[in-house]
C-alpha cells in the first residue's frame, strides 16, 4: 500500500516537500556557479530567492497602490457635482442696497447692489485699518491690496460679490449688520464692513470673492 | 487559538502591551506558529480565498453606498450615477457585483472539498454548521444587494423570493406583508433590504470568526482525512500556509479580473439595465446563477409549499450532513463507491443549475424532478448506506507516510519537516 500513497504525489514534491532543503531546491531549479548553493540559514549572499522575494514584494506594491488609487480617487466632487460648478445670476431684479443670497457649488453668495454710502464708506477706509490687507479676490493676483476698488466688481463699483461664509469657521454672516455696515456673523461675533473685509476677529480673512464675469450688463456667472 | 502562545516579543513596548493584550501572540499563534498538515492541496487555499472576498465586498460594498440612494425613485438612477459621474464607479460597481458571484464560486468549492474530503466529521460538526450558517447569510445578503439597484429583475426577483413565504398555511400572507412593509414590493421593501444588506455581512464576518476559531479548535482535516499525529506532519502556517494560499488568492483574483474588465455584464441580466416597473414582469425571469439549482427545485414540484420547503429543504439537509455520512473512513479519497456518488451527486447539481436557467416547462420539468429526487437521495439514502456497506481502501497511517511512503516515513531524512527555513 505504501507504493501507492508515495504514487499520489509527483516525485519532485514527494522529495522537496517542506523538508527539502535550499540546496536541494537550487538543485532542482538548476542554479549554475558553484557559490550560489548555500546552506539553509545564515547566508549573507544574495540569492535568487532574495531577488524573488524583493520583485514579488514590489510587483505587489504596485498591486495595492493601482487598487487604492480607486478607492481614495471616487471621494472627489463627481462629475454631476463638477457639472453644477457655475451659476448666473440675474442683476437686474436687485433694488439698490439689497442683498440676494444665491448658491454656487452648494454655498451661499452674497451678491449686494451697494448704496453710494456703502461705497463711500468701503473706500474711505485705509488698507492699514484692515485685519487682512489682502484683496481675497479669485478675479485678481493672490496679492492684490484690499482696496474697495479690488473688493467690487470691476468697473461697476456698486456691485459687491462674495462667498457668504465667514472665514473663521463656516457659518453664514447676516447682511446690513454690525457696526461697520456690512456683515455680522452670528457664531462667533466677527465682523465685516461694506466691503466684506474682516474689521472684528476671529475670522482671520476677508469674506472671498468668487471667479465670476459679466456676460451682459445686468447677468453675471459665477464660477 | 488553543494553548499556550510561542510568541515571545523582545520589543519592549510590544512586551508591555502583550502582558496586557496578547492580540499580537494571538495572531502569531493562529496564523504564524499554526500547525497545517504538510499535505493540503490547492482545495485548502479557497478558505482564505473566501476571507479575501468578504472583506472585498465590505470594502467595495461600503464606498458604493457613499453614493447610492436607496428609494424607488432615486435608487435606479444613482446606480446609473455610479456609473457615470463618480470617479472610478464603474469599477467600484462591478468589483461589487461580480464579486458577489466571484464569493459563490469560492465557497461552492470550499463546499464540494468539504463534502468530497469529509470535512464535516467528528470532531468537526460545529465547524461544518458555522460554516451552513455563512453560506444560509451569504445567500440572504446577495438576493437583498441584488434589489437595490431597482431595476426590474430587481424588482420581479424581489416579488418572487418574498412571495415564498405566502406559500406557509396561516401566516404566509401576513409574513410576507411584514416582509415588504406594505402590500407590495415598494419603497418600504428596498429601504429595509437597504438595511439588512450592509447589517448582514458583517455578521458573516462574525460567524466567520467563530469558523476560524472552531477551525483551530480542531485543526485542520487533510486529503488524508488522517489527524496529524507528530510534529512531523505539519508544518507552520507561516511560510507554507500562507504562500500557498497567496499564491492561490492571486491565481483567483486573476479569474476575477477576468469578469471584471472583460465581462462585467456575464453573469448579470440585460433586464436589470431597466427601471422596476412594478405593472409589468419580463418575459423570462431567473435569478442569479448561484441560486439556479434551488430554483429548479422550487419548479420541480408541483404544488407552492412543496416547492418551497424542498428548496430551504435543499439547504437544512447540508446541516445533517455530520450524522448522515455513516462512514468510519473521513476522506472520500479512500472511499471507491464514495467517489463515484460524489461526483454524479456534483454532476447533478450543475444539472439543476443548468436547469433552473431553462424556461419551466416540459422535459426540463420532468428532468428536474429526477434530479431534484437524486440530490435528496444522495444525503438521505446513499450516504448513510454507503457507510454500511462500501468497503474502503487501507488508510495510511499516518500524514507523512502518506507523503513519503512508508519505508522513508519515520527516516531521518524526513526530520526537516517540522524544522521551518528560518530564512528563505
Amino acid at each position: 500500500m505504501d507504493r501507492a500513497f508515495a504514487r499520489l504525489l509527483p516525485a519532485r514534491a514527494a522529495n522537496f516537500g517542506a523538508g527539502a532543503t535550499r540546496a536541494d531546491r537550487n538543485a532542482v531549479t538548476g542554479i549554475r556557479g558553484k557559490g550560489t548553493i548555500v546552506a539553509t540559514t545564515g547566508t549573507a549572499e544574495t540569492t535568487r530567492r532574495d531577488f524573488l522575494y524583493i520583485a514579488t514584494g514590489a510587483m505587489g506594491a504596485v498591486g495595492a497602490a493601482a487598487l487604492v488609487w480607486p478607492f481614495v480617487s471616487q471621494l472627489q466632487p463627481d462629475a454631476s457635482v463638477l457639472a453644477l460648478s457655475s451659476t448666473e445670476v440675474d442683476l437686474s431684479q436687485i433694488q439698490e442696497g439689497q442683498i440676494v443670497t444665491v448658491k454656487w457649488r452648494g454655498k451661499p453668495v452674497f451678491v449686494w447692489n451697494r448704496t453710494a454710502k456703502d461705497i463711500e464708506e468701503g473706500k474711505a477706509t485705509q488698507i492699514s485699518a484692515l485685519l487682512d490687507p489682502l484683496a481675497r479676490n479669485a478675479n485678481l493676483p493672490a496679492d492684490a491690496p484690499a482696496t474697495d476698488e479690488n473688493r467690487a466688481a470691476k468697473d461697476q463699483e456698486k456691485w459687491l460679490v462674495v462667498i457668504g461664509i465667514c472665514t473663521h469657521l463656516g457659518c453664514v454672516p447676516i447682511g446690513h449688520m454690525g457696526e461697520y455696515d456690512g456683515f455680522f456673523c452670528p457664531c462667533h461675533g466677527s465682523e465685516y464692513d461694506s466691503a466684506g473685509r474682516v474689521r472684528r476677529g476671529p475670522a482671520p480673512e476677508n469674506l472671498a470673492v468668487p471667479p465670476y464675469a459679466f456676460v451682459s450688463d445686468t447677468k453675471i456667472s459665477i464660477g | 487559538m488553543s494553548g499556550h502562545s510561542t510568541f515571545e516579543p523582545k520589543n519592549p513596548a510590544l512586551k508591555w502591551f502583550e502582558a496586557r493584550l496578547p492580540l499580537v501572540g494571538l495572531m502569531h499563534s493562529s496564523f504564524v506558529a499554526y500547525p497545517t498538515p504538510r499535505n493540503l492541496n490547492y482545495w485548502w487555499t479557497f478558505g482564505g480565498i473566501l476571507s479575501l472576498m468578504l472583506a472585498c465586498q465590505i470594502l467595495s460594498g461600503v464606498v458604493l453606498v457613499m453614493h447610492y440612494t436607496p428609494h424607488v425613485t432615486l435608487a435606479f438612477d444613482s446606480v446609473e450615477h455610479i456609473m457615470r459621474d463618480v470617479s472610478y464607479g464603474w469599477l467600484l460597481r462591478y468589483i461589487h457585483a461580480n464579486g458577489a458571484s466571484m464569493f459563490f464560486i469560492a465557497v461552492y468549492i470550499h463546499m464540494f472539498r468539504g463534502l468530497y474530503y469529509g470535512s464535516y466529521k467528528a470532531p468537526r460538526e460545529v465547524l461544518w454548521i458555522l460554516g451552513c450558517i455563512i453560506y444560509l447569510l451569504m445567500m440572504a445578503t446577495a438576493f437583498m444587494g441584488y434589489v437595490l439597484p431597482w431595476g426590474q429583475m430587481s424588482f420581479w426577483g424581489a416579488t418572487v423570493i418574498t412571495n415564498l413565504f405566502s406559500a406557509f398555511p396561516v401566516v404566509g400572507p401576513t409574513i410576507v406583508e411584514w416582509l415588504w412593509g406594505g402590500f407590495a414590493v415598494d419603497n418600504p421593501t428596498l429601504n429595509r433590504f437597504f438595511s439588512l444588506h450592509y447589517l448582514l455581512p458583517f455578521m458573516i464576518a462574525g460567524v466567520v470568526i467563530l469558523h476560524v476559531w472552531a477551525l483551530h479548535v480542531t485543526g485542520q482535516n487533510n486529503p488524508t482525512g488522517v489527524e496529524p499525529q507528530t510534529p512531523k506532519d505539519t508544518v507552520p502556517f507561516t511560510p507554507y500556509a500562507t504562500i500557498k494560499d497567496g499564491f492561490a488568492m492571486v491565481c483567483f483574483l486573476i479569474f476575477f479580473a477576468w469578469f471584471l474588465f472583460y465581462i462585467p455584464n456575464y453573469l448579470g441580466h440585460a433586464d436589470n439595465y431597466i427601471p422596476a416597473n412594478p405593472l409589468v414582469t419580463p418575459a423570462h425571469i431567473v435569478p442569479e446563477w448561484y441560486y439556479l439549482p434551488f430554483y429548479a427545485m422550487l419548479r420541480a414540484v408541483p404544488d407552492k409549499l412543496g416547492g418551497v420547503l424542498t428548496m430551504f429543504g435543499a439547504i437544512a439537509v447540508l446541516f445533517f450532513v455530520p450524522w448522515l455520512d455513516t462512514s468510519k473512513v473521513r476522506s472520500g479519497a479512500y472511499r471507491p463507491l464514495f467517489k463515484q456518488f460524489f461526483w454524479i451527486w456534483v454532476a447533478v447539481c450543475i444539472g439543476l443549475g443548468w436547469l433552473g436557467s431553462k424556461p419551466a416547462e416540459g422535459g426540463y420539468v420532468i428532468a428536474g424532478r429526477i434530479l431534484t429526487i437524486w440530490y435528496f437521495a444522495h444525503f438521505l439514502i446513499i450516504l448513510p448506506l454507503l457507510g454500511l456497506f462500501e468497503k474502503p481502501k487501507a488508510v495510511p497511517a499516518s500524514i507523512t507516510e502518506a507523503v513519503l511512503g512508508k519505508s522513508r516515513g519515520g527516516a531521518p531524512v524526513a526530520a526537516g519537516a517540522s524544522a521551518p527555513q528560518t530564512k528563505g
